[in-house]
């Protein structure tokens, strides 16, 4: 069957990312305003219990390989599934979310294809049968639009948390068809680390960062042991992010951190937001002690509700936030942790 | 090792942008070489050093792209192409993965292709994959440590920063890398390296020098760059007598305006 529309199921270890569900949502939407229906292309081992997910999340169709080959995504085997399923389809679209996995699937698809890739797209319309397209540049000091009217499938990959989940349909089924003759991976996973990092920021409905302020706490003696200034900057600053941490544990939210934290050696590269780090649209972003650089902002401004705790009543922070606090952090954030406590029960 | 890092010219990141007629300006702001690149350059550089070879510096772009190669050389490159043709303007990912994939085949015998994670102009962080799949490559993105590299086996392995915790992968030889901040920290050019760079000579190579008898036209256009809409935000600034009377009230906010 040939459906004009595909959504990619971005999973790992065989469950599918949150994400992946608005990209079958946006497809749908698509689907409707040019006429046709929605297949899911999911790929790799042990995901075909993720075809019902699919159905009930509104597809049409599962396009699926579920082969020991396709253990770990590796992109060369996935691109010349996903183009193979384009071609069986005549697809217009490809939709998918952003991740670190699809900007290679998507870029390698769209050279197999010699189409037009658009990748993390924040909103889009449909205007005669073409999707336009609306993505960040400049660090998202700038919007451009984006139409791909010489080649098909125009695909897409969307900014997380940009458009919202479809509605689920209980016992919705379709029809699986069986993509076959995976190419072989040219690379092997040897192992994963685990980061550490808690809750996924690209994922999270609520993040919690930190910056340079975390280390600026006068209360705080290093103990004795730690002689060097350095040492002892970073112990300081550990401290202040265990705040942020416990103030992330109540809200159940990421921990995210400016890259002036990071450069600083305060806390791992992984958690960094900001043109230079990660790119997070949260329901509420809580800025702890970052003043609000225009490159951190490029990767935060799109939050919902922005809560900013900074001692310096300038800093252009407070010309995003909805709500400020200008004070200690090592002194707000511990209080509003407790305040929350007691009102959330948690 | 026989290694490529390619490079782009683009605004510095502190520029302020405005949109005149549908084009981009940052008025006298400098254009520089690629923040991410500087990543890609020290990396290829570390490499040479440890197992020697040669590093070749490649844009895309006009003709003042030259200083971004220029950087690259005083930073230690050996050589540097600019890849320059009318054909090529206006292009997109398509058409310059198509380009650059040609220019690294010409150069011939390239073990490793270092690429920044994206341009802080474009954003597409796609050329890394899409040269790799032009090449028949394998694509490393995201690449955080290098873990292992064996040049006689022609075998590496490499971290990369995934959402989900780093994934060690082992590729052959030759591979295209893109790589993340984390990966190391970039030297400043030499004042040796740049008097050296002011001298190099630069080759251009056109569509026609690499063999693309018709460049294709990009797929994609952008009928429309603006800059986002000023969101008029009133900060409400929480006040109080005490520290727990602020958090107190910044709690009860938060929770009536429905925010947690």
């Amino acid at each position: 069957m040939a459906q004009k529309v595909i959504a990619y199921i971005d999973n790992f270890n065989g469950a599918a990312t949150a994400s992946s569900w608005e990209a079958l949502g946006a497809a749908r939407h698509v689907a409707e305003a040019i006429g046709g229906g929605v297949g899911a292309v999911i790929l790799g081992q042990g995901v075909e219990g993720l075809a019902k997910e699919a159905f009930e999340h509104g597809a049409d169709e599962v396009l699926l390989a579920d082969a020991p080959g396709l253990k770990d995504f590796r992109p060369e085997p996935y691109a010349s599934l996903l183009a193979q399923a384009a071609r069986q389809s005549s697809a217009e679209v490809i939709i998918m979310p952003t991740s670190g996995r699809t900007r290679e699937l998507g870029g390698m698809t769209a050279v197999d294809l010699e189409t037009g890739v658009t990748p993390d797209v924040i909103a889009f319309e449909v205007q005669g049968g073409a999707v336009v397209a609306t993505r960040p540049v400049y660090g998202g000091k700038l919007l451009t639009k984006e139409v791909c009217l010489k080649a098909r499938p125009h695909i897409l990959t969307l900014r997380s948390r940009a458009f919202p989940k479809p509605e689920l349909s209980a016992g919705k089924s379709g029809t699986i068809t069986r993509l076959e003759g995976a190419s072989e991976a040219k690379t092997e996973v040897v192992e994963y680390k685990a980061s550490g990092g808690g809750v996924s920021l690209t994922d999270a409905a609520v993040i919690v960062s930190g910056g340079r302020g975390v280390a600026n706490n006068p209360k705080l003696t290093p103990p004795s042991e730690i002689a060097d200034e350095k040492q002892q900057e970073i112990w300081r600053a550990q401290q202040g992010f265990s705040m942020i941490r416990d103030l992330a544990a109540v809200l159940k939210a990421a921990v995210g951190a400016s890259r002036a934290a990071v450069d600083a050696g305060y806390i791992p590269y992984v958690h960094q937001v900001g043109q230079t780090g990660k790119v997070v649209s949260p329901d509420v972003y809580v800025a702890c002690g970052i003043s609000g650089a225009i490159q951190h902002q490029a990767g935060m401004r799109t939050a919902k509700t922005i809560v900013a705790i900074n001692k310096d009543a300038e800093a252009p922070i407070f010309k995003i936030a909805r709500f400020g606090v200008v004070g200690d952090m090592h002194e707000v954030v511990p209080a509003l942790t407790k305040a929350l406590k007691e009102r959330l029960g948690r | 090792m026989n290694i490529v890092v390619c490079v782009k010219q683009t605004p510095d990141t502190a520029a302020t942008l405005t949109v005149q007629s549908g084009k981009v300006s940052w008025g006298d702001a400098p254009l520089v070489i690629n923040p991410w690149d500087e990543y890609a350059v020290e990396q290829a550089l570390r490499t040479k050093e440890a197992h020697g070879g040669k590093v070749t510096a490649l844009s895309l772009g006009p003709e003042q792209a030259r200083e971004a190669l220029k950087h690259a050389l005083a930073m230690g490159c050996d050589e540097a192409i600019l890849v320059s043709d009318p054909a090529f303007e206006g292009g997109d990912s398509l058409v310059v993965s198509k380009a650059l994939a040609a220019a690294i085949q010409k150069i011939g015998s390239i073990d490793l292709a270092f690429f920044g994670r994206q341009a802080v102009d474009s954003e597409t962080a796609l050329m890394g994959a899409q040269v790799a799949r032009r090449l028949g490559w394998p694509s490393l993105s995201l690449v955080a440590a290098v873990a292992a590299l064996d040049p006689a086996a022609k075998t590496i392995t490499v971290e990369r920063m995934l959402d989900e915790g780093r994934q060690v992968v082992r590729s052959p030889l030759p591979a295209a890398m893109s790589v993340v901040k984390e990966i190391n920290e970039p030297r400043y050019p030499s004042f040796m390296g740049i008097r050296k760079a002011s001298k190099a000579e630069i080759p251009v190579w056109t569509a026609a020098a690499l063999g693309l008898d018709s460049v294709p036209a990009p797929v994609l256009s952008w009928p429309e760059i603006i800059a986002p809409p000023k969101v008029e935000i009133q900060c409400e600034i929480i006040q109080g007598a005490s520290v727990d009377e602020i958090a107190a009230k910044l709690a009860d906010r938060l929770i009536q305006e429905k925010v947690i």
